[in-house]
């Protein structure tokens, strides 16, 4: 066995133990050591995920069983077209945020580099898992470095708006293990392939149970992925928490919409007999409106970082969308708009956490303030991610909608959904311009003495605005991975399948 | 004893969803705790009740299923660590906002506002 045979592993080993070394006293007290072993670890992981997404569009799905005990008995990581790509956008996302963070944001607070590390572990795990109750460790080990990372740096308004995240998280993991107890009393098995083979052939008192326990999970990952009427907890704590955090949970918002995808879309997808897509004609209503509230607060957001939380709401509901569609071409369509969504959201978190360092007290709400000795450079970024999030071309957002729009041409949902998207893309260009305006052109006087940024955080930022326009240039074969990762994802995988790959 | 069990779930469930429905977080923290306890124990009735047969194959003919006790021992402790982060936090928020209302100030009674007037 080489090396490479255990590359399934690698995105929560490497974040693992890089998180346990720093956390040893020689190193826990440097931060430059601290700075450079991080960043030091994430290209490795961009490297790994990397790897990974070669592997499996190449041979395939991988199943890597720990401890080799074959599944169900064993668990099991999966890692099919799909995941790899999350894995992938993951460690891109950790490389900036850890680049930015290293400018300075890191020293208010202790721990910053070991938490992102354990962040990056639970974010890397929830995607790989072919196991339920594991995708609940994940979720604990995700939640729990988020929690600390929320209130990084302090302050009356964090600690506020941490207890109300932490507090209806921990609600919603209680209702998580309710759920995989309900379930696991009637299928006998939390492996997500033997539970998907065993939903079919349920008898008819264990039906409601199954359907129950499957509703309360919706409910759960819909927590998670900010979803009507679960979604107030976001704005307040992406808005309140610093720069390369928010930037870091952009990516947590879709841990849940990629469970929701995997369970509700898939295992309780069309091959689920009686149960066959229990969770859409909630999701459908839910979707629209989570679109319609997200465009709305978008409008009456008074700050940049509320703005781009509302937008992530908007994000969530256009992706909730792609999953009530229930087709591949849509499935393609919503892999490629998540991939977009995710970076171009973090990239405007982290421009945000530049424009409220340079403008002193006004930080970034949109009133009159001194002008930003940087302005030049920051209005240039912005307007890029401003083009990129309301879906104009030639970007990479122009190229999500309208492959989203372009997949339901034929079906009876196209008006409801033509007229909620584009109408949102409407309302993001009025609120984005009224933003741009007045951080960049409503000012008064020179402001000499505010930071400016380091190359570094241009760098972070640059990373992530570069892949947008890249994603245009080779969205042919980003597309056709796209749709290899949908197929694969709405063919489902049965145990059979999984132990065969498995050997 | 499934009656007796599953009403003793349910009732515990009930107290932590109405304390959890306070707005403090003392009682919060209360609330969450006893939700937290009687998830445990439907975990571990997941599996179906049986009275002395061991959690091990191949001991007995008849034995208990092993793995919803070790779901409930992964829970346990992931439950012991989030209460205590909870706790810390609650703490936190007193000290920092200086009182212990989940949204940061205790609303105004609007009844208390009638009467003065």
């Amino acid at each position: 066995m080489s090396l490479l045979d255990h590359l399934v592993i690698f995105p929560i080993l490497l974040p693992f133990f890089a998180g346990v070394i720093l956390l040893f006293p020689s190193i826990s007290s440097a931060l430059n050591k601290q700075r450079v072993f991080t960043i030091a670890t994430s290209v490795l992981m961009v490297i790994a995920a990397a790897m990974l997404l070669i592997k499996v569009q190449s041979t395939g799905i991988q199943v890597y069983a720990l401890g080799n005990w074959s599944a169900p008995f064993g668990i099991v990581l999966v890692a099919d077209a799909f995941s790899a790509l999350m894995i992938a956008l993951s460690a891109i996302l950790g490389l900036a945020v850890i680049l930015y963070a290293s400018a300075g944001e890191d020293k208010n607070g202790a721990f910053f580099h070991p938490l992102i590390m354990f962040q990056l572990m639970g974010i890397n795990g929830a995607f790989l898992t072919g196991d339920a109750f594991n995708l609940f460790v994940f979720f604990e080990v995700l939640l729990i470095a988020s929690y600390s990372l929320m209130i990084h740096g302090g302050g009356k308004q964090r600690v506020q708006a941490n207890i109300h995240y932490v507090f209806l998280n921990l609600i919603g993991s209680s209702l998580f293990l309710f759920a995989l107890g309900t379930l696991y009393g009637t299928l006998g098995t939390l492996n997500f392939a033997d539970m998907a083979d065993k939903i079919p052939h349920l008898s008819n008192n264990e039906l409601m149970i199954t359907k129950s326990g499957a509703l309360l999970l919706l409910a759960v990952f819909g927590l998670k992925a900010a979803m009507l009427p679960l979604h107030f907890w976001l704005p307040k704590a992406y808005a309140n928490t610093s720069a390369p955090v928010a930037a870091l949970f952009a990516i947590m918002t879709k841990v849940g919409i990629y469970s929701i995808w995997r369970v509700h879309g898939v295992m309780f997808g069309n091959q689920a007999g009686e149960l066959a897509n229990i969770a859409l004609p909630w999701l459908w209503p839910i979707a629209l409106a989570t679109i319609a509230i997200g465009a709305i607060s978008v409008l009456a957001s008074q700050s940049l970082r509320v703005l781009c939380s509302n937008l992530v709401i908007v994000s969530v509901g256009t992706l909730l969308v792609t999953i009530t569609l229930n087709s591949v071409q849509a499935s393609t369509a919503g892999i490629y708009y998540l991939v977009h969504s995710t970076i171009a959201c973090a990239a405007m978190f982290l421009l945000a956490g530049l424009i409220q360092q340079q403008r002193g007290k006004a930080e970034d709400r949109f009133v009159t303030a001194r002008a930003m000795p940087q302005s030049a450079k920051l209005g240039f970024v912005f307007a890029l991610l401003a083009i990129a999030l309301i879906g104009m071309p030639p970007l990479s957002g122009f190229v999500g909608k309208a492959l989203i729009l372009q997949s339901v041409t034929d079906t009876k949902q196209m008006a409801w959904i033509w007229s909620l998207i584009l109408g949102a893309g409407l309302i993001s260009l009025i609120a984005l311009s009224r933003a741009g305006t007045s951080l960049f052109w409503r000012t008064s006087g020179e402001n000499t003495t505010a930071l400016q940024g380091s190359p570094i955080q241009y760098l972070a930022i640059g990373i992530l605005v570069a892949l947008l326009p890249l994603m245009v240039i080779f969205g042919g074969s980003i597309s056709d991975y796209a749709q290899l990762a949908a197929e694969q994802l709405n063919a489902g995988l049965s145990l059979q399948q999984l132990n065969e790959v498995a050997k | 004893m499934e009656l007796v069990y599953s009403v003793c779930v349910g009732f515990m469930s009930a107290c932590g969803i109405f304390l959890m429905l306070r707005g403090h977080t003392f009682t919060l923290v209360i609330g969450l705790t006893l939700l937290s306890y009687s998830v445990n124990l439907f975990l571990f009735a997941s599996g179906g009740l049986t009275i002395g047969s061991p959690a091990v194959l191949n001991g007995s003919e008849n034995y208990a299923d092993p793995l919803p006790q070790a779901l409930v021992l992964t829970a346990i402790v992931i439950g012991f660590a989030m209460t205590a982060f909870a706790v810390i936090l609650a703490m936190r928020g007193r000290a920092d906002l200086g009182n212990d209302h989940v949204d940061g100030d205790d609303p105004v009674d609007p009844l208390a506002r009638e009467d003065k007037a």
